[in-house]
């Protein structure tokens, strides 16, 4: 058995005076990559964030361990620099900063130094490439005026940058052309290692082509309702959740 | 352009300490406060200025005793006339060659990196020392293109005395306001740059000014005539030392912009924030021609700011792009006007404001479209940040148009710094004063851009230490 990476242990999650998650329990070991499937609206990106420690998610309760470090109080920049990074949704506009000066500023505070500045360019540079971004990106404001896609591809970017422990990836596979699926799915494939972590939440699984799914969790009514191997991805995506019959979640009711 | 970015994320460790130089007070002579004619004349005499020059300063003291102070921005009553020193003169006289510099004056200098300027071959620097300019420097090429850069009192004993005569408060007469009227009696020290016509001075030309003597006002007068088809840009940076006695800056700028030439006017202001900043600034444009307005305005405790350009012949154009930030005490209202007076005249003004901390900040936009003036355009931006619920923001337009076909624009937006773009930086391991100075250096950045580099990094630093511990 792996050693766990992210271990989440009753975490209740509300926004708003809402309950929106009630007793997560999950582990994801290391080298291991998870996906995380449910309807819309079920909580999934709230679960992500609440991870990354999105002050607008209240943790009523629970505790979220990285590397067996408990995490659950921690800010936002303190858990990035303890290892966690999330690919966001919906990803944010930065106007006024330049790719290239946002991710050398992001890595100069995760590694608590300025990184060496040619060396920086080449590697942004190599992994633009790689995800097939025009350069000319690196100079534009953050995201802004942005496709849909280049946002995404964009975050994969980061991921690549700053080589987190542990990725949490909210959807970056939707709003992406067939091929730009293709690219990012190889840049999580260069990204994955034995010692980090994946959890990716995914509607259509077509960034999972290619990958290792080690284990594949469903959400439903605030709780984990299933959690399976790879074969789920392929019944859900055919046959939607309903296959799965009533979760348990539903029955118990919030 | 690529060192510009390396340089400029490297200010992140700024250090408060340059901006507050405070050098031991040791003026050679400090005249009495309060302004009478006795003293207006003491100044002319000191000056050793031509005649009329000392009759209009004491026209201008009339005026002065007559105009109330304004009452429509924001409150003047703890201004304490009395209480100002109008005359600081330094021990130095003008100085050739910054050797000469006696070292006090020149350590403050360097700290406010005027030397590393002049080595970065800037074309001329006038450095302005309490009330007098004590070290000038023309760059001999610049001389031979006929361009003349000094300092305006010697301009006006010397062989341009009749264009200083001509031009001198025509632009803004010392019965614009009271301010305006106080400058014309009290005047003292800027800069005269005459640029004849044809010539293009390729190196901008800066000029360093600094309050020293704590009370003292600064009352510098910039006089820049551009001719036909010439170019120059000018550069004022201004930076004072923290004072707490009231403080007054009541300058005045008056740009000549001739026949299809173009001047660039940049400032970076930097007061401290005891100061009363109430500056008048002001362009006339000819045919064709072009002023450029950059403004960054910091510090001070209120302001009164609105550069004037007077688009006086056909196809002139104005483009003003400014910026103030405004923490705690302070009231800064700013903004900009143009007049259009001829046909097919255009006029752009983009300005961004940042209050934080109970800081109030107001834009006024004053757009005057005469009915001469047909096809003329005018587009009138204004964004403004709001740091926190505490601060202010307003913006107050104002739009004259005597004109069928003109085409009048104005945006204003209004926004608070999103919680969710913080979270989003600070998710990538940027703290979260971090993430706040980022979103509002990008803010700027529009501006910075328009700066060169020294003064990009000057602001940029200005915005990190304007940043720094206010989110507790
Ligand atoms: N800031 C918020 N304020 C109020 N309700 C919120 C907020 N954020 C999320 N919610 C609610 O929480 C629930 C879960 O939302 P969440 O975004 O986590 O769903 P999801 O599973 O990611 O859905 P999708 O598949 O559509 O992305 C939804 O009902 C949503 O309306
Ligand atoms: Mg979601």
């Amino acid at each position: 058995m792996s050693h766990s990476l992210l271990e989440i242990k009753d975490l209740i999650v509300s926004v708003e005076d809402k309950i929106i998650l009630n007793g997560i329990n999950l582990t994801i070991g290391s080298g291991e990559l998870h996906v995380l499937m449910g309807p819309n609206g079920t909580g999934k990106s709230t679960l992500v964030s609440a991870i990354m420690g999105d002050p607008r998610f209240q943790i009523e309760s629970g505790q979220i361990l990285l590397d067996g470090k408990d995490i659950t109080e921690m800010k936002a920049d303190e858990r990035a620099k303890a290892g966690v990074f999330l690919s966001f949704q919906v990803p944010e506009e930065i106007p006024g900063v330049t790719l290239e000066d946002f991710l050398r500023t992001a890595k100069g505070s995760l590694e608590k130094r300025p990184p060496k500045i040619l060396q920086f360019k080449k590697e942004l540079k190599e992994q633009m490439k790689a995800l097939d971004m025009d350069p000319s990106y690196a100079e534009r404001y953050l995201n802004v005026g942005f496709s849909g896609g280049e946002k995404k591809k964009t975050e994969i970017l980061q991921l690549l940058m700053l080589q987190p422990k542990l990725a949490l990836l909210d959807e970056t596979d939707s709003g992406l052309d067939v091929d730009a699926v293709r690219t990012v799915t190889k840049g999580i494939r260069a990204f994955k290692n034995r010692k980090n972590g994946l959890f990716i939440i995914t509607h259509n699984a077509r960034i999972l082509e290619g990958l290792d799914v080690d284990v594949v969790h469903v959400l439903e009514g605030g709780k984990i309702a299933y959690t399976g191997g790879q074969e789920l991805i392929s019944k859900i995506t055919q046959d939607g959740f309903g296959v799965l019959g009533k979760g348990v979640g539903l029955h118990e009711g919030l | 352009m690529k060192d510009f970015k390396e340089e400029k994320t490297r200010v992140d460790q700024a250090d408060r300490t340059i901006y507050d130089v405070k050098d031991r007070l040791d003026p050679a002579y400090l005249m009495d406060s309060g302004i009478t004619p006795e003293i207006v004349n003491q100044i002319s005499k000191e000056k050793n200025e031509p005649e009329w020059m000392r009759l209009f300063r004491l026209k201008s003291l009339k005026l002065y005793n007559e105009i109330p102070l304004p009452t429509w921005g924001p409150s003047l009553d703890e201004l304490n006339m009395d209480q100002i020193v109008t005359y600081v003169r330094p021990k130095s006289t003008m100085k050739a060659k910054w050797s000469d510099v006696p070292d006090d004056i020149k350590e403050t200098f360097e700290r406010l990196g005027i030397p590393k300027a002049e080595r970065k071959s800037l074309a001329g620097v006038g450095a302005q020392y309490d009330s007098e300019v004590v070290y000038h420097n023309v760059r001999a090429e610049v001389a031979s293109q006929g361009v003349v850069y000094t300092d305006i009192e010697s301009a006006l004993t010397g062989p341009y005395s009749d264009m200083i005569r001509k031009h001198f408060m025509k632009l803004v007469p010392p019965s614009d306001h009271k301010f305006a009227a106080l400058h014309g009696a009290v005047w003292s020290g800027g800069s005269f740059v005459y640029v004849p016509a044809g010539v293009s001075v390729e190196i901008p030309l800066q000029s360093y000014f600094r309050l020293n003597a704590p009370g003292a006002g600064q009352f510098e007068h910039t006089l820049i005539i551009v001719e036909e088809g010439a170019y120059l840009h000018f550069i004022e940076g201004c930076s004072a030392p923290r004072y707490y006695v009231a403080n007054l800056h009541a300058g005045c700028v008056e740009l000549y912009v001739g026949k299809n030439a173009r001047l660039r006017y940049s400032t970076i202001e930097n007061w401290s924030k005891n100061m009363y900043n109430l500056n008048t600034k002001r362009a006339s444009v000819e045919e064709g021609g072009t002023v450029e307005w950059i403004s960054g305005s910091f510090g001070s405790h209120i302001s009164y700011l609105y550069p004037m350009s007077i688009l006086k012949g056909k196809k002139a154009r104005m483009e003003f792009t400014g910026i103030t930030f405004a923490g705690e005490g302070q009231n800064l209202d700013t903004g900009a006007k143009v007049l259009h007076a001829a046909p097919d005249t255009t006029s752009h003004i983009s300005t961004k404001s940042i209050s934080r901390d109970g800081g109030n900040s107001t834009f006024r936009s004053v757009v005057t479209v005469t009915e001469k003036a047909e096809g003329s355009k005018s587009a009138v931006s204004c964004e403004s940040l709001m740091l926190d619920s505490i601060s202010r923001s307003d913006t107050i337009p104002v739009m004259d148009i005597s004109c069928n076909q003109a085409d009048i624009g104005h945006e204003a937006k209004i926004g608070r710094i999103s919680e969710s773009a913080i979270f989003y930086l600070m998710s990538r391991g940027l703290s979260e004063d971090d993430a706040r100075a980022l979103i509002v250096g990008g803010f700027a950045e529009p501006i910075a851009k328009e700066l060169p580099l020294e003064y990009a990094v000057e602001m940029n630093n200005l915005i990190h230490l304007e940043m720094k511990g206010s989110i507790g």
